[in-house]
């Protein structure tokens, strides 16, 4: 008989001790513990795990999971300005619809035939990814942003054979703190200045670092900072003449309204996916594109999955299958091009049903709201004593650093009070930037109303101690 | 008609649609979705905003992304998803390795819900304290299961945790002024792949051990392997031929004497939970994947998570920040005095993390040892009916239980008829059932790889059976259906013409196009 030590679990068809017992008998075996003869005694865990009691009722676990969730508050119920990496766009249903579904939700690896749909999915994305960003090349997503530019850094060394990299020294602390750690084996990663006025990259002092050991410039558009810079075509041509690679980091969703990194002479453009119609998660949302031109010595240093078009068994059908799969890790272990797996695939199959969405139109459209709602919030602060741009010159999309400097406040400070007000603030860069002293990079995209930003600048104004009456036009708006 | 239960098989047909490629379904004009607009009083203010870009970074020529109405979007992708096998569709024990159960219904609610979906990872931490008390607690349940002492979600899948233990060995030798010294590490050959892939990213030179007849990797060959020069272990246990080595600790006393640090992959611990740990076989760091044992989806291959644990020594090197409960309340601790950095950004795959959670939560400490429990019981009665197939081998550790999973052979069956195990990974489709081709390294010849974990009912694993036994049959009397198959899936055996040949592959559909139009390649449909 098995023994009974657990009741029936609806998660575990045959926790039936009946069946559990006639499965046995098939076997042979007298019990389960039987089956596990091969862990010695030495290495078997002699006291129970300190777990909770499990709360075997599905109404019972929603109760207990439900009250935890409701102690956070969420950027739905408080008015966020944060970005910095992760971005609260609108995510319209379709792209939930489909990535809840089963057959995508709870696929993992099947063939090419049976899972024809993940394959077709995923190479539409690297097709849909290709027109945005004007590229014949895109991989199936790896983990996040902060991969695809440590990995397209790993490429451009490889491809090169050198071992110098110069990045914008405007990098998001954690991204550099994530390539640094990728590339602590054998890469030297250097910083380049910015020009405090505009955030662009100060080129001479590009010029200066480039040497014949360079193999790569890494630099964003728009910039961690939010700083748009117009110098690419310069900055590739520099490090072109040096024999390196220009690797652009960009935002997608700018895309639709500025000119893709391969326009400016970038040989690899990166970026995170998240912006396209993927929730924040708490950060759990990332994917990373990696884009080149179509060639070879290219497409040989990639380590992702490259799903290719192909011809089946039966003509006129389409099938899919992996490009150049012996690079992978899959195939050569230790000799491979760093390591592939599980990555971001779900991620990769929504950006790509949201820009099916969008088309060039949406993704026109959603570009010039972006900037014209993110300038108008830069005048609205600016019109705040105390507060002024931080990059007075610079163009910028999505995100603006504002100066707290002259309030004689610290933005943490600042913050706490906004968040009193149910804002959430800008995120906070005086520890990552200390150079700036007391800053704020504000995150303004399509979902904010000119009723939140004028909102967010009433506060500030209240909270810094200038309460001057409020405009006419927004009387009777306040938040 | 229904399914005929006396022989249990299934007349099965896949969808197939045809669909074309998105692309093919644009027409001029049609909107998936609207934008919203800058109000007047925007517009008033700044203009049209984009006259601010410098003129040669304004995008010239818009995307030439397809336009489709929005239920037009909807079923192009719903479409797809039918022409895709997930685990909630067919009996998923074909994926050996990949530990594909159930993932809770309920579990996909929560991760929904937008207390966590609208979540920024920089909010203010007294507004996320739900969220961090889940990350701080399933820390410690992870603790219990491992007996480590200290765990980290930021890796998203096991590759990554792999790298980050790869790169806390670096900075743990780097600390003891042996980093230059200790450039070796030591993996099996039935470990993933990525146990030697990722620590060669850091420059590590790997050395593979391979196993006896037993199985089990070689304890004379460790020996020979293990030097000063030698990082750490990686290793895995039981690995994928479900054989347990019952020696482990005493590699990782033989790595330890020699200065290495131990690491223990555990992607898939779906056996052994409550059972044996990482601690008691002498192991310093190991790491979960939270979408394989811990039943969080696998979303067609991420995002995952690799819950990374490490012993108290270690836990200086984790990556930052780590989450702590100060007594009042939880707080994101970026002061890791030796801290590799970061191996992704913020925090992890949070969702990931929340489903493993609900789901030890339903389960408890005795409802895990069951989930092992039932996941070696389905493995070794699968074991003991597929032995009964003709044509079938069972390599290494003959006449002994298995624990979650078996690699079987169907050599016999290839050498008496000519059938090979991708002729079957092609006709198991033709049943609403999938048999997976990759089973890296390829030691065992004609390999498939079955894991039936504890989700399956018994009447399931009876309809697998059935079907592996109807093609054995098939392959000894009528080889040609195996060999022509799959009839009765999506699409049709893909054929490799053009995946490896520079003029002629095609990552995105426009270079496709372009390479018709120049005639490198022909047009398909």
């Amino acid at each position: 008989m098995a023994k009974k030590k657990f009741g029936v679990h609806p998660y575990i068809p045959n926790s039936v001790p009946e069946v559990q017992t006639e499965m046995l008998r098939e076997i042979g075996a007298g019990s389960v513990e039987e089956l596990y003869a091969s862990i010695p005694e030495r290495l078997r865990l002699q006291k129970n795990m300190d777990l909770p009691e499990p709360l075997l009722s599905e109404s019972e676990l929603k109760k207990h999971v439900e009250a935890l969730l409701s102690r956070n508050t969420s950027c739905r119920e408080y008015l966020s300005f944060l970005g910095g990496g992760c971005w609260q766009h609108d995510v319209p249903a379709v792209c939930d619809e489909i990535n809840q579904r089963s057959e995508f939700l709870t696929a993992y690896a099947g063939e090419p035939f049976e899972d024809h749909g993940r394959f077709q999915a995923l190479f539409e994305y690297e097709s849909l990814m290709g027109e945005l960003l004007d590229m014949d090349v895109v991989n199936v997503p790896t983990y996040d942003g902060t991969q695809a530019a440590s990995t397209s850094i790993r490429m451009a060394a490889r491809i090169t054979g050198r071992d110098h990299i110069l990045v914008s020294d405007t990098l998001a602390p954690d991204k550099l703190l994530v390539i640094r750690n990728y590339c602590r084996s054998d890469l030297t990663i250097e910083g380049v200045r910015h020009c405090p006025v505009t955030g662009r990259l100060d080129l001479k002092d590009l010029r200066g670092k480039i040497s014949k050991r360079t193999a790569a410039v890494y630099f964003e558009n728009p910039s961690y900072l939010g700083c748009v810079d117009d110098q690419g075509e310069k900055i590739s041509d520099l490090i072109h003449r040096a024999g390196g690679i220009s690797i652009v980091g960009v935002d997608p969703i700018s895309l639709g309204v500025i000119a893709p990194p391969s326009h400016y002479g970038a040989d690899i453009a990166c970026g995170d996916i998240q912006p396209l119609g993927i929730h924040m998660h708490f950060g759990g949302g990332h994917g990373g594109f990696i884009a080149t031109r179509d060639e070879e010595r290219f497409v040989r240093e990639y380590p992702s999955r490259l799903f290719g078009i192909e011809e089946t068994a039966l003509q006129g059908e389409y099938g899919f299958g992996d490009v150049l799969y012996e690079r992978t890790s899959f195939a050569d272990r230790d000799k491979s091009k760093e390591f592939v797996g599980t990555a971001a695939a779900l991620w990769g199959i929504t950006a790509g049903v949201y820009l099916s969405l969008m088309g060039p139109k949406g993704m026109q459209e959603i570009g010039k709201t972006i900037m014209q709602k993110s300038q108008y919030a830069a005048k609205r602060l600016c019109e705040v004593r105390g507060l002024s741009l931080a990059f007075p010159d610079a163009v910028f999309f999505k995100e603006l650093v504002i100066d707290f400097n002259k309030t004689g406040k610290s933005v943490k400070s600042i913050n706490a009070a906004l968040l009193r007000e149910k804002i959430f603030g800008g995120m906070d860069l005086s520890e990552q930037f200390p150079e700036m002293g007391q800053a704020a990079l504000f995150c303004v995209t399509e979902i904010h109303t000119k009723e939140e930003i004028d909102r967010l600048a009433e506060s500030l104004k209240r909270i810094l101690g200038t309460g001057r009456k409020v405009r006419a036009v927004n009387k009777g708006k306040r938040g | 008609m229904g399914m005929n239960m006396k022989t249990k098989l299934r007349r099965f047909h896949q969808a197939t649609w045809d669909e074309p490629i998105i692309f093919e379904l644009s027409r001029k004009g049609e909107r998936g979705v609207l934008v919203p607009q800058a109000e007047k009083g925007i517009e008033d203010v700044v203009g049209d905003g984009l006259s601010k870009l410098p003129r040669k970074l304004r995008r010239k020529t818009p995307p030439q992304l397809p336009e489709l109405s929005q239920m037009q979007v909807l079923k192009h992708y719903l479409r797809l998803s039918q022409e895709n096998l997930g685990a909630d569709l067919n009996v998923d024990i074909g994926q050996g390795t990949c530990t594909m159960k159930y993932s809770p219904k309920v579990n996909e609610q929560f991760v929904r819900s937008p207390k966590v979906s609208a979540l920024h990872p920089l909010q203010d931490p007294s507004t996320v304290q739900g969220i961090l008390e889940i990350l701080y607690k399933t820390d410690l349940f992870l603790r219990e299961i491992s007996g480590m002492d200290r765990f980290t979600f930021q890796p998203a899948s096991g590759s990554q945790a792999i790298l980050a233990m790869a790169s806390i060995a670096k900075a743990y030798h780097a600390s003891r002024g042996e980093s230059d010294q200790r450039d070796e590490i030591i993996t099996t050959l039935f470990s993933h792949p990525s146990d030697a892939a990722a620590p060669a990213v850091l420059g590590y030179k790997v050395i593979t051990i391979y196993h006896d007849e037993s199985g089990l990797p070689d304890l004379e060959a460790l020996k020979k392997a293990v030097s000063k020069r030698t990082a750490a272990l990686f290793a895995t246990n039981p690995e994928d031929t479900g054989i347990f080595n019952p020696r482990i600790d005493e590699f990782t006393k033989i790595v330890h004497q020699h200065g290495g640090l131990c690491t223990y992959d555990q992607a898939n611990a779906n056996g052994i939970l409550g059972l044996t740990r990482a601690r008691e076989a002498g192991f310093d760091m190991c790491f979960f994947n939270l979408h394989k044992t811990f039943s969080s989806p696998h979303g067609c291959g991420g995002p995952g998570c690799g819950a990374m644990g490490v012993t108290e020594g270690l836990s200086e090197f984790l990556p930052v920040p780590v989450v702590r409960f100060d007594g009042k309340k939880y707080i994101l601790d970026y002061d890791v005095p030796l801290t590799i950095g970061k191996v992704r950004s913020f925090y992890g795959v949070v969702p990931a993390v929340l489903r493993a959670y609900a789901w030890m939560m339903s389960l408890g400490s005795e409802g895990l040892k069951e989930v092992a429990r039932v996941a070696v019981l389905n493995n070794n009665y699968l074991l003991k009916k597929v032995k009964e197939i003709r044509g079938v081998g069972v390599p290494y550790a003959e006449g002994q239980h298995r624990i979650e999973q078996v690699r079987y052979s169907w050599e016999t069956m290839t050498q008496e008829t000519g059938v090979t195990t991708d002729d079957v990974t092609c006709r198991m489709a033709d049943f609403g059932m999938h048999m997976w081709s990759s089973h890296h390294p390829f030691i065992v010849p004609q390999p498939f790889t079955l894991e039936p974990t504890e989700s399956y009912a018994k009447a399931e694993l009876d309809e697998y059976l059935a079907v592996l036994k109807e093609i054995s049959d098939e392959a000894y009397l009528a080889p040609e259906m195996v060999k022509t198959a799959p009839h009765n899936s999506v699409t049709h055996r893909p054929r490799s013409m053009n995946l490896d040949h520079p003029d002629r592959w095609a990552i995105t559909w426009r270079a496709y196009v372009k390479k018709c139009e120049k005639g490198l390649r022909k047009r398909i449909v």
